[in-house]
């Protein structure tokens, strides 16, 4: 049977992960970087969302039946910025 | 506790088979509840992204006016702060209560040190005029849509703080109740549960750093 639960260590080693990232990100903003001004820091951003979830949220241990549910509310929040967004971006086209 | 004895309380419900089949239903349940709480805060995410797209130097120029000071500190508090109640809940499913109740101390009084610093930022920005309303005034292109980006700010960091004063509540019951009731002996789920609501509000936050702080720093 698959273990349900990290070893302490991974906790210790995601915080510090986590906090890299968060140094990174602030570093990187300070540089120009053209449109990736705007994409690395969403690109971070997902990146340490899912670390949390996976790993202080003990997603990556948990049975599928929680990541249907785990992955239903970024599902319906994808549907609310895509069609929202298609008519937001979409109303200069003639 | 419809089976509890004088021996050995039981925590299982009637309706569920055994223990496992309990705590992934509560699990579910807490999914479920975090996945509205997306959506919730998901329509703010939305008119902040719809704004940005319509005056993306507004919104540049009005970022440059926050205090990444402490937005910056507050965000290495609540990883922090995250990574003592991944810490919380593992002691919780080893039934060391003593040991819970004070990493929950330690989680509750980051989050109060998270609140705290916000505090002074808020003040700090009051006295700046990026309130918005009567007395906002700011040294911008589109002063009227620097002054939308600063609406969103405070709507979305004020409900965010109202859910890390939740938290703070909540843990610090949940600690005095390890520390002078048996409540968690045996029966680790609701401080699982808390830990879920907490890494959310976390979660929530990672996503506003940079959308608030990071939108024009350079140049």
């Amino acid at each position: 049977m698959k273990r349900t639960f990290p070893i302490a260590g991974t906790y210790v080693i995601n915080g510090i992960a986590l906090l890299c990232l968060l140094a990174l990100t602030i570093f990187a903003a300070y540089v120009k970087l053209g449109p990736f001004n705007t994409v690395i820091p969403l690109l971070i951003a997902l990146a340490k969302g899912a670390l949390i979830a996976l790993f202080f949220m003990h997603l990556r241990y948990s049975k599928p039946l929680m990541w249907v549910f785990a992955s239903a509310g970024v599902f319906w929040l994808g549907i609310l910025l895509v069609l929202a967004l298609g008519d937001y971006l979409t109303r200069g086209w003639r | 506790m419809s089976s509890a004895t004088t021996t050995a309380p039981s925590h299982l419900e009637h309706q569920f088979d055994d223990a496992q089949q309990q705590r992934d239903a509560a699990t579910t349940g807490m999914w479920l509840f975090l996945a509205t709480e997306v959506l919730f805060f998901g329509g703010m995410f939305l008119g902040y992204t719809a704004y940005r797209i319509y005056y993306p130097r507004a919104f540049a120029e009005a970022s440059r006016h926050t205090l990444i000071a402490f937005g910056g500190t507050n965000t290495a508090v609540l990883v922090i702060s995250s990574t003592v109640m991944a810490f919380a809940v593992r002691a919780a499913r080893e039934n060391r209560q003593r040991i819970v109740a004070t990493l929950l101390w330690i989680t509750a009084s980051l989050g109060m040190v998270f609140l705290v610093i916000k505090g002074c930022e808020y003040a700090k920005e009051i006295s700046e005029h990026l309130l918005p309303g009567r007395s906002f005034h700011i040294e911008a292109s589109d002063p009227r849509h620097a002054e939308m980006f600063f609406y969103l700010y405070w709507l979305m960091t004020g409900i965010h703080a109202l859910h890390v004063t939740i938290g703070v509540v909540l843990i610090t019951i949940f600690a005095f109740r390890a520390w002078i009731t048996d409540a968690f002996r045996n029966h680790d789920t609701p401080v699982d549960l808390l830990g879920l609501y907490w890494h959310f509000v976390d979660i929530v936050w990672v996503f506003l750093f940079p959308l608030i702080y990071l939108v024009n720093r350079h140049g």
